[in-house]
């Protein structure tokens, strides 16, 4: 795995870490920290600060037959099968990834977006919304603002834009201040994992008509 | 039921600011033993804080009863894969509640980063987890002493089930003010942890 560079945001974190980031940012975030060691380490402090809230939070008391009527779901047995979740060595995909887009990237129905620019839309309930972008090397992403949060993460691949270079597990946090205009790197095409809470919003006439047909 | 505080097994530090009872030790009996009383005491302390918690989130008197049982016994079925060293028994806890609160309250899936291995079934190291529980400690404190103002923007965030802007419209506070106030916050426990 080669060095991370770009990093998920505290704000990020805490959303993930109280459960309070729409479906589609929680997907980017979980398949970040598959494959980033000290976000993971950073979301372990949120989540210890959430357990810190926990202990001295406000208790409301529990029905008397609370315990025996607890007991008696546990002699009932686990709801849930446990998750194995071992991932084959060397896959483009990390486990998150796969109860969405399937468990490689051949088994993603990919849409053509024009200029060899693929996509596959992810579904995730909420206002949120997460698709897979194949651009080839080389190619630019056609040029866009954004109207909310939109996070971008390389999974294959990299491109750069007028900030820096993002590679495997790096993510870019875009906002509405930012213009941007990536381009895939020569090469092996880029493959990213996007999430938007806002439709984007092109800034040549052709996308901006397509984008309402394109779904993007 | 209440236990009272107690030093824990690997404990020689205690701190007089927070009792503590090794919540850890009575989540190990119950995974080795099945043992139904360590079991009664975790519950006494935490099923009304994980009541309290969906309470504050949103949930009705009914469905928070309904779900802190269930949170309660999946700490049960799933109290082999505590690990002492990663997390403390309050902070594993919460996160078995808020992924009940996202499943029961907002009726989303939750995408779990992949595990990590650390080779084969290795028991965690105690130091590891007597430093853990240490920082554990800290952190409470270092929340507990925030000013009242940061204290509850952090509550909310976590508590309240809120985005950022959302807790701007509740409180009618500019977006900026909070995320100032968190970003303090987070300065102010991250200088206590140093």
């Amino acid at each position: 795995m080669g060095q991370i560079n770009h990093h998920l945001s505290d704000q990020l974190l805490i959303g993930y870490a109280a459960g309070a980031l729409p479906e589609a940012f929680n997907l980017v975030v979980a398949t970040h920290i598959s494959l980033c060691d000290e976000c993971r380490a950073r979301l372990g402090s949120f989540e210890t600060v959430g357990g810190c809230l926990l202990d001295s939070g406000p208790a409301a008391s529990v029905a008397s037959d609370a315990l025996v009527n607890t007991l008696k779901l546990i002699a009932e047995g686990p709801k849930e099968p446990p998750k194995v979740s071992r991932n084959r060595a060397g896959n483009v995909f990390p486990t998150p990834l796969h109860d969405y887009a399937g468990s490689d990237l051949s088994a993603v129905r990919w849409r053509p977006m024009g200029g060899g620019v693929r996509q596959a839309r992810l579904a995730t309930s909420g206002a949120a919304t997460a698709r897979l972008l194949y651009i080839p090397g080389g190619t630019h992403i056609p040029d866009h603002g954004h109207r909310g949060t939109e996070m971008t993460l390389v999974l294959q691949g990299a491109f750069r834009d007028e900030t820096d270079r993002f590679g495997r597990g790096d993510i870019e946090i875009a906002d509405q201040q930012m213009q941007h205009t990536p381009v895939a790197e020569p090469g092996a095409a880029c493959i990213c994992l996007a999430a938007t809470d806002a439709p984007l919003k092109f800034n040549s006439l052709i996308p901006r008509i397509a984008q309402p047909f394109l779904r993007i | 039921m209440r236990g009272r505080p107690k030093p824990g097994a690997y404990d020689t530090t205690m701190t007089q600011t927070i009792p503590d009872t090794d919540w850890a030790a009575h989540l190990q009996r119950v995974h080795t033993h099945r043992d139904q009383n360590a079991f009664a005491a975790l519950f006494a302390h935490f099923a009304p804080r994980v009541k309290g918690f969906l309470i504050r989130s949103g949930a009705s008197e009914p469905l928070a009863e309904e779900c802190t049982q269930e949170v309660m016994a999946t700490v049960w079925h799933k109290a082999h894969l505590f690990d002492g060293s990663r997390a403390g028994v309050s902070t594993w806890i919460f996160t078995i509640a808020r992924n009940k609160r996202i499943d029961a309250l907002r009726k989303q899936r939750r995408p779990e980063p992949e595990e990590v291995t650390w080779g084969p079934e290795e028991e965690p190291d105690q130091t590891d987890v007597l430093a853990l529980q240490q920082d554990t400690r800290k952190l409470a404190i270092a929340l507990a002493q925030l000013p009242e103002k940061q204290r509850i923007l952090i509550e909310r965030a976590y508590f309240a089930d809120l985005s950022h802007s959302e807790i701007a419209e509740e409180t009618g506070l500019p977006l900026g003010t909070i995320k100032s106030r968190i970003r303090l916050a987070l300065e102010r426990l991250r200088h206590a942890m140093q």
